[in-house]
């Protein structure tokens, strides 16, 4: 035994406590550095660049240098001096001559929309150098060369960094004159995915507390012997692939599925049910595959509640339903709170099960981090949702961490 | 539970509770259970009842050339990132055991940090710095992806393991004039083995079963039976993804047991000790 007094006294003799010799720090060091190095270069490093991509800016300056220096001093309030016109053709003519062109107009035009058909335009039809009024001919070829919008929006891309991307993603945007203001309604659309998955992620949290606290409540206060087989019950789907899990809810609840053939043949509906690509799938299936995440912190913690404070509650005349909420609730606390951390962190980056049972209005951050990355290719944007992911699950964690006294849920 | 004299209200609770039990085992293994069946169906519509039972769609699988390959490269990668994320994230955890070190928390944090980062994070900075490396799209790039996501659940469970063990067997096996190695070897290893295996058994399944990653790392030369079923589900649900699913299921339950009996050997192991 660990703490029997045969043992406290061999430990004074040998001292295993102390501080370890410099030896042994060296050894765990050296241990651990291989793993700590991988996941530096295949993990760590990866995920910290793309994110720094979220606030890097580096396309526009060497571009545009001639005009950022004409901008310099400008207060935004009317429009720039003739020399930033001047300055502006010649470096659209240069950028054209060197093909640069194309990601500047692609950056200025994340930030406004048109951006790169006007520097495209332009470009086309550049007035001839030396020309009498730079200024008069740029605004007669396209009126935006006349707004302070389009020249705030080259002296906002400078880099090296901007926090474009980021104010996008919570539908934000900086006016002409550099202050935070709301997008346009029509590019608004960052707020509602991210509150839609708070809110898919809280809906998921709730139904796992609702169906996982009587069942761990049943299964902590029967013998181990019952318990352990249901258990491990519960522990086949924990196991079982996801898209295995997916593709099975498919199969049930497709209009030609499982449930709606039993429901149209026993006579209960004459129309089948629209049970997939909705959100109602989307509960489901997210509910099934982290509901394991909250029954196993539930169960684990109400076995460890003193089966001798309910019957002394008891024996003191309180009746079963006191004993419950007065004696076994708080003690339960915990639990509740590890489990619904740990699914609630883990529903906020579902991207597969949405994907594939949900529909259009039921796509979560996820989807929209992967369709910036791959379809659009607008890694800036992608970058900034993922910031936001990041940092909301980080925090999480650590509350989830001091909850749970730095334990991980048991696995297998 | 179960009292003798336990009043009406509590029997009604403890009926309600069994009931709700009941059904939520029911929702758990239903819609596993109710897959099955239909992969020996001798029909082509994924609804009951079967009009007769056959293994077509068995047959389908493994003469077919877009599940068979995708077998075959989930087997490579999940064995490959297996081994690798064993021998790391076994080092790691025992050098985590050993002492203390400078910056131990945030290094401890950093080892951790693949089981919490969204994967769909991973998975796009991964295919950002990975086909600025010329490996996306290959084997090895997926194989290293995969391998960082399954260490942490070897230093866990490894960890885990540790937690039990006694330090002073080390002092003894060194006291007796065996070297870092031997300790490490005949001591130490026999001890966490349970660990070691039910971490290499997550780490594999993490792999097998992962597909964000495998949809952004891999071409068509690459593609996992994951990233396959994905493509199939969303386009066109077939009875051959239920042939699949079910040996997947079959498989997933072989290695639950596995990691069960690893653990309670663990159990013994240790009490054993005590």
């Amino acid at each position: 035994m660990p703490g029997s007094p045969a043992d406290v006294r061999l430990r004074g003799l040998i001292d295993t406590r102390g501080a370890p010799p410099d030896p042994a720090r060296w050894r765990a060091a050296a241990l651990v550095a291989p793993l700590f190095l991988f996941l530096a270069a295949t993990f760590l490093a990866p995920i910290g660049a793309m994110m720094w991509r979220a606030v890097g800016d580096g396309e526009v300056a060497p571009v545009f240098a001639r005009t950022l220096s004409a901008l310099d001093g400008w207060d935004g309030r009317a429009l720039p001096a003739d020399a930033a016109y001047a300055a502006v053709v010649a470096d659209i003519r240069q950028a054209r001559a060197d093909g640069t062109l194309a990601s500047a107009a692609t950056r200025l035009n994340y930030d406004v929309n048109g951006y790169r058909s006007l520097l495209f335009s332009t470009a086309r039809r550049l007035p001839a150098d030396g020309a009498a009024d730079v200024r008069q001919a740029l605004i007669a070829l396209n009126p935006l060369w006349g707004e302070r919008e389009t020249w705030a929006a080259i002296r906002r891309a400078a880099g090296p960094v901007t926090d474009l991307y980021l104010l996008a993603a919570l539908d934000l945007r900086r006016d002409a004159e550099g202050s935070v203001a709301s997008a346009p309604a029509d590019q608004s659309v960052f707020r509602t995915v991210l509150f839609r998955t708070l809110w898919i992620a809280s809906v998921v949290t709730a139904i796992c507390l609702a169906l996982g606290y009587p069942a761990a409540y049943l299964l902590a206060r029967l013998p181990e012997k019952t318990a352990n087989p249901l258990l491990i019950l519960i522990l086949v789907p924990f196991w079982t692939s996801l898209l295995v899990r997916t593709a099975a809810w498919v199969v049930l609840l497709q209009r030609e599925g499982v449930i709606n053939a039993f429901l149209l043949g026993t006579g209960m509906t004459a129309e089948p049910l629209p049970m997939i690509y909705n959100r109602f799938a989307v509960y489901v299936a997210m509910v099934h595959i982290l509901l394991p995440f909250m029954i196993l912190p539930l169960y684990s913690v109400m076995r460890g509640i003193p089966a001798a404070h309910m019957r002394a509650a008891a024996s003191l005349g309180a009746r079963p339903f006191t004993v419950f909420r007065r004696v076994f609730l708080p003690q339960s606390a915990a639990g509740v709170a590890a489990g619904s951390l740990l699914v609630f962190i883990q529903a906020i980056g579902y991207y597969v099960t949405p994907a594939l049972v949900g529909g259009a209005d039921d796509q979560m951050v996820s989807y929209f981090i992967a369709f910036y990355a791959s379809r659009t290719i607008n890694w800036g944007m992608a970058a900034a949702l993922s910031i936001l992911l990041v940092a909301a699950t980080a925090a999480l964690f650590l509350v989830y961490r001091r909850l749970a006294g730095g334990q991980m849920p048991r696995l297998g | 539970m179960g009292e003798p004299n336990a009043t009406t209200g509590q029997r009604i609770v403890r009926l309600w509770l069994w009931l709700h039990l009941a059904l939520v085992l029911v929702f758990l293994l239903a819609p596993i259970v109710a897959i099955a069946p239909l992969s020996f169906s001798a029909g082509s519509f994924l609804q009951y009842p079967l009009p007769g039972l056959s293994l077509r769609w068995y047959v389908d699988f493994f003469t077919s050339g877009f599940w068979l390959p995708a077998l075959g490269n989930s087997m490579v990668v999940a064995i490959a990132a297996t081994i690798l994320a064993t021998v790391l994230g076994t080092l790691a955890a025992i050098g985590l055991w050993l002492a203390p070190f400078p910056a131990k928390g945030i290094v401890t944090a950093a080892l951790l940090a693949p089981m919490v980062v969204p994967i769909i994070v991973v998975a796009v900075g991964v295919y950002f710095a990975f086909a600025a490396a010329g490996i996306a799209n290959s084997h090895f790039g997926l194989i290293l992806a995969h391998t960082a996501l399954g260490a942490p659940f070897v230093v866990v469970t490894v960890q885990a393991t540790l937690a039990g063990f006694d330090r002073t067997l080390m002092r003894a096996g060194a006291s007796l004039g065996a070297g870092p190695w031997t300790v490490f070897r005949r001591v130490m290893l026999p001890l966490v083995l349970p660990g070691v295996a039910s971490g290499a058994l997550f780490a594999f399944a993490t792999s097998f079963d992962e597909v964000v990653v495998a949809f952004f790392l891999t071409g068509p030369g690459q593609r996992t039976l994951p990233r396959q079923m994905f493509a199939g589900i969303n386009e066109n649900i077939s009875l051959t993804i239920a042939a699949a699913a079910t040996m997947l299921v079959l498989m997933s339950v072989a290695m639950m047991a596995a990691v069960e009996y690893l653990r309670r050997r663990g159990e013994r192991l240790r009490r054993g000790r005590a």
